[in-house]
């Protein structure tokens, strides 16, 4: 079962820039959470705050609190073990170029020192299964880079990936947007599917992808949130005028 | 009034001038002409090294040391291998050093103290090979007391780490951010990431680097003049004098002695073929690794 | 199409169960973290303690042959290793004398080539010529000085001298007998190993000039070689001046072709014919041999000064290459 994510009072900055303003939000577990807003709005921001990729980023900063079910995600805990309980997919696929693709999704757990091999095949097996690529590779598991795969196929990869470290929360920022219509059905099937075992925060710029496959959604604007609530009542009985105003596509 | 264009007529297509016609021609012939005024002496080389090197090597050349002045015979063996024995010690000392400098620039060295490095590296590079030996010959031949082969390592690592270090910063820079963010993303630490996705990725270019820091570093002559300075016979110890293949060279052909202006020719030839071999074989690797790799 | 399989559903064992998955025992990595980053960077100040060492090296190496002569040392003209008197001013002398003209030869050679291959070469003869010339700069000195003595010399005495003598002697430089060996050959053998720098340097920033730069001026009607002095060679200036003054960096610090064939004699003369010396080439013949401690520091002290010289050098011509292309990272040359 997945945990749900409590934040509180989130602020985030580039620099001097402030991004994020006292962002206060309950996503709960076992559901998909998305995040919308135009662009600039700062829904990628917030999203990598949740894991502590935000502060990759040189001079970038963020305060607040963050709590996965009883962990605190900035206090007392490493990013690096935070990361492996919140995994993450990217808007363009990022298969390791030189590995193959069963080193692409058991890279996670290798690299982290894990290496039973009889549990790591069960495990990418397991893995690709999930994020339904299992039968379009299980041939050429080792004998294809990841690289080679089409879009579509690289971003199930890049989902393998990250399940195969078994996260409780998995972060999607855009994984879409790069992809065509088929890519991207298949990957909301998965999306559904996934939600029974673990909790989805998924940004994306398509009002009706998040219709789709969120049964919350939060929307930002200039940074700050300005409305969380189950879809169904946000896209038809919103209570901000702004979120009314996005929805009906007046602007973004 | 003024006269518009179309009035006067003289506007309409008016042909180029002889003047500038030929100016163009001239110039080109002269670009042309200096193409191959410096295409003539790269040819001269080679032909020569061939002409006069392919005869003189032999089996004997290959596998036996210098004899003594005046008989005939003999072979630049020990130069070769001393060559590659002194090149050995250079880069356990080099390599390491100059890809270790290279991660610091790349990963960590986006600021000011990085941009120091850089310049400081910029400005080995051009330190004159003979000041490079002097500056060995003050830090180990003083000490030991007499030349040796580390000598001669340390002299040519000093010139190696600069070349290193550059070409191994430029090559991790090229590996996509996105692929270190997916590591990033997976909960691998940040020196996990660097050796095993980074450097991984970057491999073949960074192996391309220490190749042309090989290459450029292999036929150098000066650095070991009072290094490494030379030895008739094998010599495999550390901290005695070796022969290297440059030297050897340089010896016999400013000697007066036909029989081992022969070998000199021979020995260029031998060297030069281990530098084209290595630069081609950089271009091949590198156009092909690159693709794979970096993509 | 392939979609989730209903039938096989995995089973799923997700976080929490046991609290974080089959990674639960994987550490934090902090110290490990803070290793590597000690270990390269001392690799990076190994960089920059290179510069010291080199710089200590030379500075007490040579300080007795400074305490003992002063700033005279390269003012005055005898180099007398017996009676232990000292003065480096033939070296410099041969020093700047040979590099100034292999640059006086090399220069219009390399813009020439460099123009060449970047604006007039047909597409499918571009990358083998500058295949061929990046090849003579990976050329070792030693070879080039071999070629040196037993072709180009001879070459040298039996014809281009002697041509030279009759047409040109009345100019002074061309004066004396054609030994072959001596200042001449020593910067025309210069001259070609500095042409692939200075050639490379002005392809790269040749090619760095936006093409909108050529279009603007074609547009106005210019013919080729218009086009090439005024959108091209007048953008790039700084740049190729400063590959020029990076070709004579490496000119200055050459040791071995130079030493092979200028003589080795410290004379001063006005012809070109007549044989010098070098920094470079003193150190490189007379280190070895030096047989007192004041000898070898006077040896040491021209290995500073050519350092000092050398380094001013390459820095004025890196500020000015990296105005044109705008500091990208260096690649190394030669």
């Amino acid at each position: 079962m997945g945990v749900g994510i409590k934040v509180e009072h989130l602020n985030a900055w580039f620099g001097k820039t402030q991004a994020l303003y006292d962002i206060s939000i309950d996503v709960p577990a076992n559901h998909a959470t998305a995040v919308i807003g135009p662009s600039g709005c700062g829904k990628s921001t917030f999203v990598r705050c949740l894991n502590r990729m935000h502060e990759t980023i040189p001079d970038a900063r963020a305060t607040g609190k963050v709590r996965m079910g009883e962990l605190d995600v900035y206090n007392g805990t490493a990013a690096v073990q935070i990361r492996r309980r919140i995994g993450m997919v990217f808007q363009k696929a990022n298969p390791f170029p030189t590995m193959s693709i069963y080193d692409n999704v058991a890279a996670g757990l290798k690299l982290n020192g894990f290496h039973d091999r009889k549990r790591l095949d069960e495990i990418v097996e397991r893995s690709l299964k999930l994020s339904a690529l299992w039968d379009e590779v299980k041939d050429t598991l080792r004998k294809k880079s990841g690289a080679s795969l089409s879009g579509g196929q690289q971003q199930r990869l890049c989902i393998a990936r990250a399940l195969a470290v078994e996260p409780e929360v998995l972060l999607m920022d855009e994984p879409c947007s790069a992809l065509d219509p088929i890519s991207t059905g298949k990957i909301e099937e998965l999306i559904f599917q996934l939600k029974e075992n673990f909790t989805i925060v998924i940004v994306t710029h398509n009002m009706q992808q998040a219709s789709r496959v969120a049964e919350f959604t939060g929307f930002f604007l200039l940074g700050k949130l300005i409305e969380f609530d189950k879809t169904e009542k946000i896209f038809t009985t919103p209570s901000d005028k702004r979120t009314e105003d996005y929805i009906t596509g007046r602007f973004g | 009034m003024a006269k518009t264009a179309g009035q006067t007529g003289q506007f309409a297509i008016a042909p180029v001038s002889l003047w500038r016609r030929g100016m163009n021609s001239l110039v080109t012939l002269a670009a042309g002409a200096a193409v191959v005024a410096v295409l003539v002496p790269l040819g001269a080389i080679f032909v020569y090294l061939i002409y006069k090197g392919v005869g003189a090597i032999n089996w004997a050349f290959l596998t036996q040391i210098p004899k003594p002045v005046g008989e005939a015979g003999g072979g630049m063996a020990n130069a070769i291998a001393g060559s590659g024995y002194i090149l050995a010690i250079a880069s356990i000392m080099g390599v390491p050093i100059g890809i270790g400098a290279g991660i610091y620039l790349a990963e960590y060295g986006r600021n000011r103290f990085g941009d120091l490095i850089r310049f400081t590296a910029d400005v080995l590079n051009g330190v004159p090979s003979i000041v490079v030996g002097i500056v060995a010959y003050g830090i180990v031949v003083i000490g030991q007391g007499h030349f040796s082969a580390l000598a001669g390592g340390v002299a040519l690592a000093i010139m190696m780490i600069p070349t290193i270090t550059r070409t191994t910063e430029e090559m991790l820079l090229l590996v996509p951010n996105a692929v270190k963010e997916a590591a990033y993303g997976l909960g691998v630490s940040r020196w996990r990431t660097t050796l095993s996705i980074t450097l991984r990725t970057a491999t073949s270019g960074v192996i391309t680097g220490v190749m042309l820091a090989f290459a450029r570093v292999a036929g150098e002559t000066a650095p070991l003049l009072f290094t490494a300075f030379g030895n008739q016979y094998w010599n495999w110890k550390v901290s005695q004098p070796t022969a290297a293949l440059s030297l050897q060279i340089y010896t016999y052909a400013i000697s007066p002695f036909d029989e081992w202006h022969r070998q000199a020719w021979a020995g260029a030839l031998i060297l030069i073929v281990l530098i084209v071999v290595s630069v081609s074989a950089v271009r091949i690797v590198a156009g092909r690794g690159m693709l794979k790799g970096a993509n | 199409m392939t979609g989730p399989q209903p039938v096989a559903k995995p089973e799923v064992v997700s976080g929490s169960k046991a609290g974080g998955g089959p990674l639960i025992r994987a550490g934090t990595s902090l110290i490990p973290d803070r290793i590597f980053y000690a270990a390269v960077l001392s690799c990076g100040l190994c960089v920059l303690g290179l510069v010291g060492v080199i710089v200590y090296q030379l500075v007490t190496k040579s300080a007795l042959s400074w305490h003992a002569f002063g700033w005279k040392f390269f003012f005055r003209g005898d180099w007398d290793p017996v009676s232990e008197q000292f003065g480096a001013w033939p070296f410099v002398y041969g020093t700047l004398v040979s590099s100034l003209l292999a640059l006086m030869l090399a220069v219009p050679l390399a813009i020439g080539v460099a123009v060449f291959i970047t604006e007039m070469c047909p597409r499918w003869l571009k990358g083998a010529l500058a295949f061929t010339t990046e090849l003579l700069a990976a050329i070792p000195s030693v070879i080039y000085g071999l070629w040196a003595i037993f072709v180009m010399v001879p070459l040298l005495r039996e014809y281009v001298e002697p041509l030279l003598g009759r047409y040109f002697g009345w100019t002074g430089l061309f004066e004396g007998t054609p030994y072959g060996i001596g200042m001449l050959a020593a910067g025309i053998i210069l001259a070609i190993m500095v042409v692939p720098i200075v050639s490379s340097i002005t392809r790269e920033v040749m090619t760095a000039v936006p093409q909108q730069q050529r279009e603007a001026v074609l547009a106005l009607g210019a013919t080729r070689w218009e086009m090439i002095r005024t959108g091209v060679l007048r953008n790039a200036r700084a740049g190729i001046l400063g590959g020029v003054i990076l070709g004579l960096g490496r000119a200055l610090g050459e040791t071995m072709a130079v030493t092979m064939v200028i003589g080795n004699r410290p004379e001063i003369a006005r012809s070109l014919f007549a044989p010098g010396y070098t920094m470079a080439s003193v150190i490189a013949n007379e280190f070895s041999e030096a047989t007192s401690d004041t000898y070898l520091s006077a040896l040491v002290e021209v290995g500073l000064a050519l350092f000092l010289v050398t380094i001013v050098v390459n820095i004025m011509a890196q500020l000015l290459v990296w105005s044109v292309t705008r500091g990208m990272p260096a690649r190394s040359h030669g």
